[in-house]
């Protein structure tokens, strides 16, 4: 017990353990939560957050590419795009058309280490060249990477389904599933279970599991000597080689660590759309992710998460649903002759908010950063940096002899 | 053959000659100072040592083996360390990961134990700002660390670039007070300096470079008396 107490207590002050805490608890009540709210037909909601959580999985990558070594990966959707269509083409019927004339349909589980793997190769591939660039140069370099790659898989004609993409791809199976009130059913075993999308919470508690999984891999590495290998390069490159750094395979590894991530979001998109195509993988993608990192935190994996519920939530929840929550406010202050359009030009308090969502967007952005420059869940170190005082460089002496 | 040894070294920094042909030796158990003005050349010397920069010509031999065109990682694993000029800590860091970024290439846990309370013992300063972060000590303290975080890498040769730079008088001495003591455990010091006559005071054996050249070179003692010396850089 005293133990138990002991941990609390050490960790009660400490806002990473806290967030990662509160993260843990809401996901694990989230679908019971939505469905009981819901009275039973929150499936579309919990869907939209194992969506959410392919973001989050992009955004913990990315935070070690640009939070841990301090890289500016501008591309970062292109290891997306990687990892989905690498999923598509082994496990799917589309090789079949192919010339290869032979469809994979490689199971799901390993598939998706497949896309991963994909994704880190093509990380290294072209950090190799690129790392020896610093700063601007990279950001340049990987921003066309980012829009070469969607490009690539839209024109390449048979290999990867053109502009329509690849359709119909393997959903992940497994030999037996619990079902139970969560699902609106009655508890019971499911043998030979197929994630389909009757079935969101599925893919909602697969989606905690890899995150799980990544965020704690990535934890242990920013522990290691590797994590302060990142931070040396990100403070000071030049000394850092000169502490014994191998400052380029130290670099290559964060880009890869990163693409890797990325890849392993891409796979599961792709299984759970079971559709891929060139179009979902714009610069869009890349600038949301890196937002979520700097909003959330940077160097920070509960901050970048953060940031990831926080962005996700605004982009895909709020701003849809807008347009309708003002029509509804404003019929209810009695005011409906807002939401009518007139010959003057007003087109409606629903049409108005709609097409001004990215102003919308934008302004949240803004207000977030002026209040929390530092973002919403900083590190430690920002944090002390940006509040510590400094001491007089006068009374150093006297601290000395002291 | 001296434990480090620098033989006519030219190195450019694109088309402009910044060393010409310089020669000098470090040896066990010595403290060596590199005096000189301005622009002589004194830090891209200890760059090209460390082999952040290569030399177009002339050799560097440490213990015995080549390590002219060798990569800085890996020469800081023979045992060549350098506090660079600046300090150039990791801001961002805590003082506790700058010092084990000093150890980096080493992996012997209880060996970098005792060498980070061999430090503490040097600087007690640090022991007490173990967790602050870097970039918010007092210059003096960041000078600490970035002595401290060289001697985490238990070099064989420990060459310091103006460790006085920006110091208060009394934090001058106490910091040349730390080089001696270094250099009493068993570490030879190279030690470039613009203030020479600190430096010439600890150091054994000195060399003046002058617009990329050796100029003139001897005892600690020699140096002082000399009266070019003594005009050039020592205001008499």
């Amino acid at each position: 017990m005293t133990t138990v107490r002991n941990f609390v207590r050490s960790n009660v002050r400490n806002p990473n353990a806290v967030a990662y805490f509160l993260m843990a608890v809401s996901a694990l009540f989230f679908p019971a939560v939505v469905q009981f709210a819901t009275g039973g037909s929150g499936d579309y909601l919990v869907g939209l957050a194992a969506d959410g959580g392919i973001y989050m999985l992009m955004a913990i990558g990315l935070n070690v590419v640009v939070g841990f070594a301090g890289l500016l990966d501008l591309g970062y959707a292109a290891f997306f795009a990687i990892g989905s269509y690498t999923y598509a083409l082994v496990a799917s019927n589309h090789l079949g058309v192919t010339p290869i004339g032979h469809s994979l349909h490689v199971p799901f589980w390993i598939a998706l280490f497949i896309g991963m793997f994909v994704a880190a190769t093509a990380g290294a591939l072209l950090g190799a060249p690129t790392l020896r660039l610093r700063g601007d140069y990279l950001a340049i370099v990987t921003l066309g990477f980012g829009e070469i790659v969607p490009r690539v898989f839209r024109n390449a004609g048979i290999w990867t389904g053109g502009v329509p993409g690849i359709s119909a791809l393997d959903v992940p199976t497994l030999p037996g599933w619990v079902q139970g009130p969560w699902v609106g059913q009655d508890f019971g075993w499911v043998p030979d279970f197929r994630f389909t999308s009757a079935n969101l919470t599925a893919y909602y508690m697969l989606m905690i599991i890899l995150i799980a999984f990544v965020v704690i891999l990535v934890h242990n590495l920013y522990n290691s000597r590797l994590g302060r290998a990142w931070m040396a390069v990100r403070e000071d490159e030049t000394a850092a080689a000169a502490s014994g750094v191998n400052t380029v395979s130290v670099k290559l590894l964060a880009f890869s660590i990163g693409a890797a991530t990325s890849g392993f979001a891409g796979a599961f998109y792709g299984a759970k759309l079971s559709y891929v195509s060139s179009e979902n993988f714009g610069f869009i993608v890349s600038v949301t992710v890196l937002a979520m990192v700097v909003l959330g935190g940077m160097g920070n994996i509960p901050g970048a998460m953060l940031g990831a519920i926080v962005l996700y939530f605004i982009l895909f929840w709020l701003l849809p649903n807008a347009p309708g929550q003002m029509q509804g406010l404003a019929s209810s202050l009695g005011l409906d002759w807002l939401n009518q359009s007139n010959p003057n030009g007003w087109p409606g308090i629903g049409e108005v908010v709609s097409r001004s969502k990215y102003v919308i967007f934008g302004l949240i952005l803004v207000g977030i950063m002026l209040l929390r420059p530092q973002g919403l869940l900083p590190s430690q170190i920002r944090k002390q940096e940006l509040t510590h005082e400094e001491p007089e460089a006068l009374a150093a002496p006297r601290q000395l002899q002291a | 053959m001296a434990l480090l040894e620098v033989s006519g070294i030219d190195v450019f920094y694109g088309r402009v000659q910044a060393v010409r042909g310089a020669t000098l030796s470090v040896d066990k158990g010595e403290v060596v100072a590199l005096i000189g003005s301005n622009g002589a050349g004194k830090t891209t010397t200890l760059r090209t040592i460390s082999g952040l920069i290569h030399p177009q010509r002339g050799t560097i031999i440490f213990n015995g083996s080549d390590i002219t065109r060798t990569e800085p990682q890996k020469i800081v694993n023979l045992g060549i360390c350098q506090s660079p000029e600046g300090r150039r800590l990791f801001t961002r860091m805590s003082v506790h990961d700058n010092l084990r970024m000093g150890a980096y290439t080493r992996r012997n846990g209880s060996e970098i134990k005792a060498d980070m309370d061999r430090v503490f013992e040097l600087f007690p300063r640090l022991k007490e700002r173990l967790h602050q972060i870097a970039g918010t000590l007092s210059g003096g303290e960041q000078q600490m660390v970035a002595m401290g975080r060289a001697l985490m890498a238990k070099p064989k040769v420990l060459m310091l670039d103006e460790p006085s730079l920006g110091l208060s008088p009394i934090l001058v001495e106490t910091i040349f007070s730390i080089v001696r003591e270094i250099n009493a455990q068993g570490t030879p010091v190279l030690l470039v300096e613009q203030n020479a006559h600190k430096a010439l005071e600890v150091a054994h054996r000195g060399y003046v470079l002058e617009t990329g050249s050796i100029v003139k070179t001897g005892t600690g003692k020699e140096l002082l008396a000399s009266e070019d010396v003594q005009k050039a850089y020592l205001g008499m």
